[in-house]
């Protein structure tokens, strides 16, 4: 790692922020190298980063997750074959080549985690939060899922199961939350707006707004 | 290999940071770092496997003090020397040696799209017999390979019940050294979380990990 030693940056405990410009600059020099050495398209770079600012995110697994609330044909399609389903609705490809849904119930709560690097369902999740790839999600994520859970504010009774999915392989999890009480009237559009990223990786639960909340 | 990329169960890293309404990228750097080790992967020159090993390859304080994207740079600037796609001495200068040839990239971005919609899949249609059965007891080995491996340390030397059978896939310890894709069965392998980490665990929690056949033996 003998480049390692030219791109010294301060620490910080946020681990994306205070970026030194030397880093913005060293980007920026190897970009030029590689565009003019023929190597890299840049416009190709411009649409990858398009795909992932705009179009993939957690929308996607929303409404997966509202579809199988409202289709139990669809639900489970979703739980023994999670690839095709989800591709029923449009999404797969890079980072979801082969998707395991797992289910929440009254006593079985799931959580997602990737230990040894970041690996996360970009199809329906799209690129993962800071924290999923933290040092402090990784490394307690599976020794204590439920002190984890608490931080999140999720406090579960010993009546539960806690099932931690550490992603080691190419297969890609994603948590299918319960649907909250009192959604009954819902349609699948304002049931998808209330699935949130947070639930589809198991560290939050899906509620309704309590009234005077901003939708 | 043991290094500390492989950080299941460790304690002294803090509590978690949960950024409110966090943008994809926090910093346009950030957002050119992930599409240039996208896009240079492109030229087939490493594995994926291959490139999660190099960001291993940095040095534990390295990497613990790096942020993310830091890490994916450093990584990528090792794979394009490593693989000779640009030497140190460019990458150094930041201009291409004199007389060296133009390439032309073979990701342009007209194929962004379409590469992204099929993905890359690491699974192999080989007619292979599973070594395990669903419902079988299994040990993780206690094996410490010094390349890359996906079997975590928390799981080595411990008893599981086999869970899943993925199929056959692509194994990460050849593939990242071009040492063969040697495919094999993947299985979801269910731990009890006082198996992994005695008493201290709630009795009826569990971790399932993602194994290949060359992690297990029968238990």
């Amino acid at each position: 790692m003998e480049f390692l030693v030219n791109m010294k940056a301060p620490t910080h405990d946020h681990g994306h922020q205070a970026v030194p410009s030397d880093l913005a600059l060293r980007v920026k020099a190897l970009e030029s190298l590689l565009v003019e050495k023929g190597l890299v398209d840049p416009a190709a770079l411009d649409e990858l980063i398009d795909t992932y600012e705009n179009k993939v995110g957690p929308r996607n697994g929303a409404r997966v997750v509202a579809r199988a609330w409202v289709d139990p044909a669809y639900k489970q399609r979703l739980l023994t074959e999670a690839t095709a389903a989800i591709a029923e609705l449009g999404y797969g490809g890079r980072g979801g080549e082969h998707m395991v849904v797992v289910e929440n119930t009254p006593k079985l709560h799931n959580l997602i985690v990737c230990t040894l690097c970041s690996c996360y369902p970009w199809p329906v999740l799209g690129l993962p939060p800071v924290w999923y790839k933290s040092a402090q999600y990784r490394s307690r994520a599976v020794i204590d899922p439920r002190g984890v859970l608490r931080e999140f504010g999720l406090e579960l009774g010993d009546d539960v199961e806690v099932r931690v999915w550490d992603s080691t392989a190419e297969l890609r999890y994603l948590v299918l939350p319960e649907r909250p009480l009192g959604t009954e009237k819902l349609s699948e559009d304002a049931l998808a707006a209330l699935v949130t990223r947070d639930a589809m990786i198991g560290v939050a639960d899906v509620r309704l707004p309590k009234p005077g909340d901003h939708p | 290999m043991n290094s500390v990329h492989d950080m299941g169960g460790m304690h002294g890293m803090g509590p978690i940071q949960n950024e409110k309404d966090e943008p994809v990228f926090h910093e346009r750097w950030e957002a050119r770092t992930f599409a240039l080790t996208l896009v240079m992967a492109a030229w087939r020159k490493w594995t994926l496997d291959g490139s999660r090993h190099e960001r291993e390859l940095i040095p534990a304080a390295e990497y613990l003090r790096m942020s993310y994207y830091e890490k994916w740079l450093a990584a990528l600037v090792e794979l394009l020397v490593k693989s000779s796609l640009v030497t140190g001495a460019e990458v150094e200068s930041g201009k291409p040696t004199p007389s060296s040839p133009k390439a032309i990239p073979p990701l342009t971005a007209d194929k962004v799209l379409p590469l992204v919609a099929r993905g890359q899949s690491a699974s192999r249609d080989v007619a292979l017999v599973p070594r395990f059965q669903l419902g079988q007891r299994v040990r993780a080995r206690n094996i410490h390979p010094t390349g890359h491996t996906r079997l975590p340390r928390y799981t080595r030397g411990k008893l599981g019940t086999i869970d899943r059978d993925h199929g056959v896939f692509v194994f990460p310890d050849t593939n990242a050294h071009f040492l063969g894709e040697k495919p094999q069965h993947v299985y979801s392998v269910r731990f009890a979380a006082s198996e992994l980490w005695g008493d201290q665990a709630a009795p009826r929690d569990a971790v399932c990990v993602d194994m290949w056949d060359d992690y297990l033996e029968p238990a």
